[in-house]
């Protein structure tokens, strides 16, 4: 089985994932992560306005048969939340590095990102 | 403690199921998804690898006497090839296990075959054999567990695929057992079940457990699918919904007391004919959330912003669309309509009390 590892995102040991974009990054669970939890039927996010830490626990996604706390993989203030995710959670096993994004924040510091997993290095972690 | 294989282990393997630890058996838990499985079973028909249940049998002249004493229900009043959902209780009347008993067909060798849950075999099989002792009773009792394979075949669709494989099953009436050659297999045809669908249960010489699974077309699922359809059906989970030692529940509180006949003697009955007399103080009733949320065993309930219990078993129901849960409550809190607040992590989500089944046909 091979999972989606983007060129374009770095990850987490924890299975997520950040994308930036300008000044702003979008955050969400890999293709990996989506494929061990299963059916995805809730996820809890912070509000727009909260901010989120590196490593520190930002919400909670929860499949069928499985609880999973969610780690933020950058520092910043959410500047927007997907909430299509509310009413349709299964966007994250469809398309967990599109339409199953859970959240864009307002970057603190840049450097966090460098510190990050490589597609590569994440890639050997899932191998 | 190394995790015991099911005859099919190899089979799974090679369909890149998922597996978990259940009941010290190493089972799919997952083979597509749990959504496509349930609805497989709802729609069509779904087959489950169940090899994990065990297989006790009993012989001789004194079986009857010895499954009577040691299960709930009247054992007494099943002819050759009936099924009987019963309970096994302690000296308090709480559930050790909750089984299937078959009354096997004349034909066959034992009089008795039960299925106890997954891990509890040996417990069952020791049970039995040292109340033989005690009452001096003369039967034969053996643990068949590894020698028997068994699968379920569920769905709407069950009957009419099992029917292409051997003759006319559906002569073969609810909770009856019969003999049937499938795909050249001896199989018991059990119509019994746990997903609130039409279908049977095959029990057959574990050697033979690939052909049996590769003659059944249909949909594999695995346990995480067979947990959200009987929670949907209202069916308690051995070792979940009742607990001998973390949870233990007599099956007045349990939600099962149409298996205790009090006009037989067994082990609990005379603290079940107390608890039938004076009414039982906490119940186990079926849940629906009001909100977004999803109810999970070991949660708090509360009313008023005070906990009055516990969950059992939550999940979100792929059926109906919403999180659905079982738990204990005051009784005076157990009747449908009720609201009920399940504490998600910390957080008040509305629920509502709803006579069970949540589904059912």
């Amino acid at each position: 089985m091979s999972f989606d590892v983007p060129d374009d995102c770095r990850y987490l040991e924890s299975h997520e994932w950040v994308r930036r974009d300008g000044d702003t990054a979008h955050i969400g669970i890999t293709d990996f992560a989506q494929d061990e939890l299963g059916d995805v039927v809730f996820v809890e996010l912070p509000e727009v306005g909260e901010s989120v830490e590196k490593d520190a626990e930002f919400g909670v996604i929860e499949s069928i048969k499985a609880v999973s706390d969610l780690y933020a993989p950058v520092s910043g203030d959410v500047v927007s939340v997907n909430e299509d995710l509310f009413d349709a959670p299964e966007l994250v096993n469809e398309d967990p590095f599109g339409d199953g994004w859970m959240l864009e924040v307002d970057l603190d510091d840049e450097s966090e990102l460098e510190a990050l997993l490589s597609p590569a290095e994440y890639d050997d972690q899932i191998a | 403690m190394s995790l015991r294989t099911p005859p099919l282990g190899e089979a799974h393997a090679a369909a890149e199921a998922k597996l978990t630890e259940f009941g010290g058996w190493e089972m799919p838990v997952e083979f597509d998804s749990i959504t496509v499985e349930h609805e497989a079973v709802r729609e069509s028909a779904g087959k489950f690898d169940v090899s994990h249940m065990g297989e006790i049998e009993l012989s001789g002249p004194d079986s009857t006497e010895l499954m009577n004493r040691l299960t709930t229900n009247d054992v007494s009043a099943l002819d050759p090839g009936d099924a009987q959902y019963s309970a096994i209780t302690d000296e308090d009347g709480d559930i050790i296990d909750d089984t299937v008993v078959y009354r096997l067909p004349e034909a066959d060798d034992a009089a008795f075959l039960f299925i106890p849950n997954a891990g509890h075999d040996e417990d069952a099989h020791d049970r039995w054999v040292e109340h033989r002792e005690e009452w001096g009773l003369d039967a034969t009792v053996e643990n068949a567990t590894t020698e028997y394979g068994m699968i379920a075949l569920q769905g709407p669709d069950a009957l009419s695929l099992l029917g292409e494989l051997c003759e006319a099953p559906e002569d073969i009436s609810r909770f009856t057992v019969a003999h049937r050659d499938v795909a050249g297999v001896d199989c018991l045809v059990a119509r019994t079940g746990y997903t609130g669908e039409d279908g049977v249960e095959l029990l057959f010489d574990a050697d033979d457990s690939e052909a049996v699974w590769s003659a059944l077309e249909c949909q594999p699922c695995g346990l995480g699918a067979r947990d959200t359809l009987r929670l949907e059906a209202g069916f308690l989970l051995s070792g979940q919904d009742f607990h001998i030692e973390d949870n233990p529940r007599n099956p007045y509180e349990a939600d099962i007391g149409f298996v205790v006949d009090l006009d037989t003697e067994f082990v609990g009955r005379e603290a079940l004919a107390a608890a039938a007399e004076s009414g039982v103080e906490e119940k186990l009733v079926g849940f629906r959330l009001q909100e977004r949320g999803i109810a999970r065993h070991g949660y708090d309930l509360a009313v008023d912003g005070e906990v009055v219990g516990t969950v059992s078993s939550g999940t979100m129901s792929p059926t109906l669309g919403d999180a659905i849960g079982l738990g204990y409550v005051p009784t005076e809190y157990a009747d449908p309509g009720t609201e009920l607040d399940v504490l998600v992590r910390g957080r008040e989500k509305r629920a509502e009390v709803e006579e069970l089944p949540f589904y059912g046909r």
